[in-house]
């Protein structure tokens, strides 16, 4: 790549960088990507076992609720570089810090779900004879969908802009190209990297309401009743709500 | 085949942590093929009593029996696809259009699904659920539909027992009395043993062929049929406990029919001006009733008998208010006190029976007081 000179215009977004350093932008979408899809679902799978833990027994909430409000809290640049020497590669070290970073909104996502299940549907579905499996998979999961569908669009978007922060360990996706534009002064990498993340969280979320409504199609009747709004979820360590309303 | 379809013997029922029974000893058979009301102050153990039954509590001590059979036999799972149950909150799955509610329980028993989309238009049509509701949601239900759809679900694999509990309690005191016919008459049509429990006197005494009036502690106070437990409280609280009206709560059990109503003042239009007379003073009343062809044509006042004319020819002044013999005797008390004559003319479909007054109807409920059997 031929040195910029500094003393040459500088402007937000050089178009033909786009096309000279295609290769660098798709890498770095599909690393982007890949990263937060396989910590996403890493972290769902995680916060599910956890959020069953706290569900099952109520003594594990206070706990559960400790650490990953705790992890939640550690700054990011910090764990990257922390696990980054430990870590089998830099992309497991990536992917663990990431994937700690979702547990907090997955597990209260989760629980808030399956906790707003209510009570005499629970019951009826108890008592009409319904093993338990049935009842937690046929009825409890799917009503818990839109609390769950709206925690994975937090932890995803969440994910996305964190991701380019593992740009100091090698990886980040489009963090890479904010970086790169950073050390060399140079706006037009930086604009693309950062416009790539935006786009790319914005494209997640989209698509992640969209799967939601699709496998929630009673919420989207016209409803005679008002049904009671669902809580909206909270942080469990300060209480803060989720700005984001359950996802219909 | 036991005569009893559900039996509770010596039941007990203590939670975790509790310092006395929920339940205690309680001992209760239900005949089959009836309704059974359980009610009893808050405490008294009603709710905890009903959900031992399809096990959704585990009872401490004592044994309930359905058919004869000890229901910690079977899976439970098993036992509550063989139970119907409905609950004050209905508790319909909303993620499941109207249909699928009501299958709930043929599908979880496998039936193939042309066998259940069958049984779902049957029971549509049974509890009164349009057809065209079947494809929405519980959400786009009112209440007393959403309760009718809960009767289906609950009645979709045709149990024989129907555990119910306070079924009617969320919806208005309108839809409620309409749910509370709907249920006698379904129930005239399956003829299921349902137990029921419910905070609400009056919804006992309607729907019940026995009430058992629980204390707290699950202690039986009085178990009967509504007229006994109305006309002979067995203690001091419960008869507190049904109020103070229960002369005028057995108005509304006891039927026309039941009473000793007698033919009253009245004579055919073939009568004679002296043969209506003597009907008239027979019952020292002011009026004397008309029929022709058996049907009752009206009152006409006794002053006119002394105009000359025929009494086919007399002009009938008053309308006749009428009861039927299936009318209960709050409804005959009604038309007695908005009728001039005070009396209310009993039509057997459309044919003069009889005549009602207000002594007949206090002389019925004091004779059925010396009843064992009650009205």
């Amino acid at each position: 790549m031929p040195p910029v000179p500094a003393q040459a215009s500088n402007p937000i977004i050089r178009w033909e960088y786009l096309v000279d350093e295609w290769d660098q932008v798709q890498e770095a979408l599909v690393q982007h990507l890949g990263l937060t899809v396989v910590s996403v679902l890493g972290g769902l799978v995680v916060s599910i076992g956890l959020a069953a833990l706290v569900l099952r027994f109520r003594a594990a909430g206070a706990p559960v609720t400790a650490i990953t409000s705790f992890l939640y809290t550690i700054p990011s640049v910090a764990l990257f570089g922390v696990l980054e020497p430990v870590a089998p590669s830099s992309t497991v070290a990536a992917a663990i810090a990431l994937i700690t970073y979702t547990l907090l909104i997955l597990v209260s996502a989760i629980v808030a779900g399956f906790r707003a299940v209510p009570e005499a549907v629970r019951d009826a579905a108890d008592g009409i004879g319904l093993s338990p499996t049935r009842r937690v998979l046929g009825v409890e999961l799917p009503l818990a969908l839109p609390y769950i569908v709206t925690g994975l669009r937090v932890a995803t978007v969440t994910t996305v802009g964190l991701v380019t922060v593992a740009a100091i360990i090698g990886q980040g996706g489009f963090g890479r190209l904010i970086l790169n534009g950073l050390r060399r002064e140079f706006y037009t990498p930086m604009t693309i990297g950062a416009a790539g993340s935006i786009l790319l969280a914005l494209l997640l979320d989209a698509l992640l309401f969209g799967v939601g409504r699709l496998l929630t199609p009673w919420q989207r009747r016209h409803r005679r009743r008002t049904a009671p709004s669902p809580r909206p979820l909270r942080l469990p360590a300060t209480g803060v709500p989720i700005p984001l309303e359950p996802t219909r | 085949m036991h005569d009893h379809a559900i039996e509770l013997v010596e039941v007990s029922k203590r939670f975790p942590g509790a310092a006395d029974d929920a339940v205690a000893g309680l001992s209760l058979a239900v005949e089959r093929g009836s309704i059974v009301a359980l009610i009893g102050p808050s405490g008294c153990g009603k709710t905890t009593t009903l959900r031992m039954v399809n096990r959704l509590i585990e009872p401490t001590h004592g044994q309930i029996l359905i058919d004869g059979d000890d229901v910690t036999t079977a899976p439970v799972t098993e036992l509550r696809r063989g139970i119907g149950y409905v609950i004050q909150q209905v508790g319909l799955f909303p993620h499941h259009t109207i249909a699928r509610n009501i299958a709930a329980v043929p599908r979880a028993l496998g039936w193939d699904k042309a066998a259940t989309r069958e049984r779902v238009a049957e029971l549509a049509e049974l509890v009164g659920i349009d057809a065209v509701m079947l494809d929405r949601y519980p959400d786009e239900l009112s209440g007393g539909q959403q309760q009718r759809v809960g009767v289906a679900r609950a009645l979709a694999a045709d149990p024989p027992v129907l555990l119910m509990d306070e079924p009617f309690g969320a919806v208005d005191p309108i839809v409620r009395g309409r749910l509370q016919d709907e249920l006698l008459g379904l129930q005239a049509r399956v003829q299921k043993t349902i137990m029921l429990v419910t905070h609400d006197i009056d919804e006992a005494i309607r729907l019940a062929d026995k009430v058992a009036l629980l204390n707290v502690g699950g202690v039986v106070e009085q178990y009967a049929a509504p007229d006994e437990l109305l006309r002979a409280p067995a203690s001091e609280f419960v008869a507190e406990f049904v109020g103070g009206d229960r002369a005028m709560k057995r108005l509304g059990l006891a039927r026309v029919a039941d009473l000793a109503f007698t033919q009253g003042p009245v004579a055919p239009a073939g009568a004679t001006i002296e043969e209506a007379r003597a009907a008239m003073d027979a019952h020292r009343a002011q009026w004397v009733g008309r029929t022709g062809d058996g049907i009752f044509e009206g009152w006409v006042p006794g002053v006119d008998l002394d105009s000359g004319r025929s009494f086919a020819e007399l002009d009938v002044q008053l309308p006749a208010a009428q009861v039927r013999r299936d009318s209960t005797l709050r409804d005959a008390m009604e038309v007695i006190m908005t009728s001039d004559t005070s009396v209310a003319v009993v039509s057997d479909e459309g044919r003069f029976a009889g005549v009602v007054t207000l002594e007949q109807i206090r002389a019925g409920l004091t004779q059925h007081d010396g009843d064992a059997g009650g009205v």
